[in-house]
């Protein structure tokens, strides 16, 4: 709280105390009325029935549904995470050429699949791959969410790579070029490990996004956590619940991995000249994407 | 060459794409300001000193910005409105329009939230000082000193947050409204012929709606930042 609270509040006082105990209560007691219409609601409709909730605590539910589920979404979200930091070397490099017309393919490439929805990329390669005989057609609905996320999340790691050799002090590159190593070597072999190295935590952040957006392959039918717990749900007649419980495993994972990324950005700090923190550059909202 | 052009041009007479996109855009609209209110809100329930309002924001960020959107939009129709009957509109599409509103501010408010957050970090504590050292009280001194600086550190990331609200509006389609990703698919399904075609009118709409914000939100963060 320690320093968004100093630069709005003062050190209270006796009275402001007593009113922040007031305010206090009346926040706890509101907490409690959202909670009672909310549950309210639910009792009313029958969604509080033990029947509706105590299949979801069966090894049936889990061995059938939710943990193969779950697997399909973190094979495809493994298999993108590999493919989009490939991807985003690839591209984050070409930006930094020192080719002019290499630069300004790759800034064009990045900045047209940041622009384009994942959903609409994972549509087209869905339609697109299953009519082209390239994949089998079972397959692709696996392939058209990979590909879907390969791409957007590859030019974000682009952008991360590129800003995070812009972040490096200056001196490290001017350090690079006096002991005689060529622009493209300084590159590699004295700026980017340490960008490398200094992105890692908004890498981690990254997988966050790329294992939220997995859950748009339901829309193309690829069965990972959300489709098969509503497959789950439509048979029980628990859908809500169900629901319920998929979210919060993707909040519990996804809860630990910005746990981790937070712990990297602060480890690291002490092994590169950049900065760590995943909350600072321009891509510091990106993952509000699905 | 030109019978795929003919081909691709009997598309739009076929297909209203541009209405399409037009539900989006609204879409955008409304979610925009509903996230803006309730992330401000929750904005503010996270800096202000009073520990129970603060923990219930945290638990709004940390749940929302946790969740896959997908699951936000399935839940609100199949869960809420299909299994709780809740309707927010008699009319069967407005109702599926609405819910996905209420879907897509609930989700992107939390980010709203952490950006105004953000930019309240951005103010250093000095600012606030000063403020009080002239004799200023805690109201004056909010809105004279820390806001204006804060809401300016807060440009970029709010940008950001509406670059992909406005991208994320496609989704949707799961929840039944029928937007561009949707009228896309069933493009695609009906002319195979012209797929390429059809993903490219629809990718370089999103470029034309996303890229002017991006360049809107940086050339405003140049302009409006504090230099310090």
């Amino acid at each position: 709280m320690a320093k968004t609270q100093n630069v709005l509040f003062d050190v209270q006082g006796p009275r402001a105390r007593r009113v922040t105990t007031v305010l206090n209560v009346v926040g706890v007691l509101l907490a409690a009325a959202l909670a009672w219409v909310v549950l309210g609601k639910l009792a009313e409709q029958g969604q509080l029935d033990a029947a509706k909730w105590s299949p979801l605590f069966t090894a049936r539910t889990w061995e059938n549904f939710l943990l193969p589920g779950l697997w399909d979404t973190v094979r495809a979200a493994l298999l993108a995470v590999v493919l989009s930091i490939g991807f985003g070397l690839l591209f984050g490099l070409g930006r930094l050429s020192q080719q002019a017309p290499v630069r300004f393919v790759c800034t064009v490439v990045v900045e047209f699949f940041r622009a384009v929805p994942v959903l609409v990329m994972m549509i087209f390669f869905y339609l697109g791959l299953g009519r082209s005989g390239l994949v089998e057609s079972t397959n692709a609905p696996f392939w058209a969410v990979v590909l879907g996320l390969m791409f957007y999340n590859g030019a974000v790691i682009a952008e991360l790579i590129r800003s995070g050799v812009h972040q490096l002090p200056k001196g490290q590159r001017e350090a690079g070029l006096v002991i005689g190593l060529t622009p493209s070597r300084s590159l590699r072999m004295i700026e980017l490990p340490q960008a490398l190295t200094a992105m890692l935590p908004s890498l981690v952040s990254q997988f966050v996004v790329i294992l939220k957006d997995t859950a748009l392959g339901y829309i193309i039918t690829y069965p990972e956590l959300l489709a098969s717990g509503r497959r789950l749900g439509a048979g029980d007649g628990n859908i809500l619940q169900v629901l319920l419980l998929v979210a919060l495993v993707f909040v519990l994972i996804n809860y630990l991995l910005t746990a981790l990324a937070a712990w990297l950005s602060r480890y690291l700090s002490f092994r590169t000249s950049g900065p760590t923190r995943a909350a600072e550059g321009p891509l510091a909202a990106e993952e509000a994407k699905a | 060459m030109s019978d795929y052009l003919t081909d691709f041009a009997s598309l739009f007479e076929q297909y209203d794409v541009l209405a399409a996109f037009w539900v989006n855009l609204q879409l955008t609209f409304w979610a925009a300001i509903g996230s803006a209110v309730l992330g401000a809100l929750v904005a503010l329930m996270r800096i202000s000193p009073i520990a129970s309002l603060r923990l219930l924001g945290t638990g709004y960020v940390n749940l929302f910005r946790n969740t896959p959107l997908t699951i936000i939009l399935v839940f609100v129709v199949l869960g809420v409105w299909s299994q709780l009957g809740v309707s927010l509109s008699s009319d069967f599409n407005q109702n599926f329009f609405n819910w996905a509103v209420v879907g897509l501010s609930l989700y992107h408010a939390a980010f709203v939230c952490e950006a105004i957050r953000s930019g309240v970090n951005t103010v250093p504590v000095g600012q606030a000082e000063a403020a009080r050292a002239i004799g200023l009280s805690f109201l004056p001194a909010a809105r004279l000193i820390v806001f204006p600086q804060a809401l300016r550190g807060a440009i970029t990331p709010l940008g950001n947050t509406l670059i992909a609200l406005t991208k994320n509006t496609t989704v949707a389609a799961a929840a039944s409204v029928a937007e561009i990703s949707s009228l896309m698919k069933t493009m695609i399904e009906f002319r195979p012929d012209v797929i390429i075609a059809i993903f490219l009118v629809v990718a370089l709409g999103f470029v034309l709606i996303v890229v002017p914000v991006g360049l809107l939100t940086t050339w405003a963060s140049r302009k409006l930042a504090v230099k310090r």
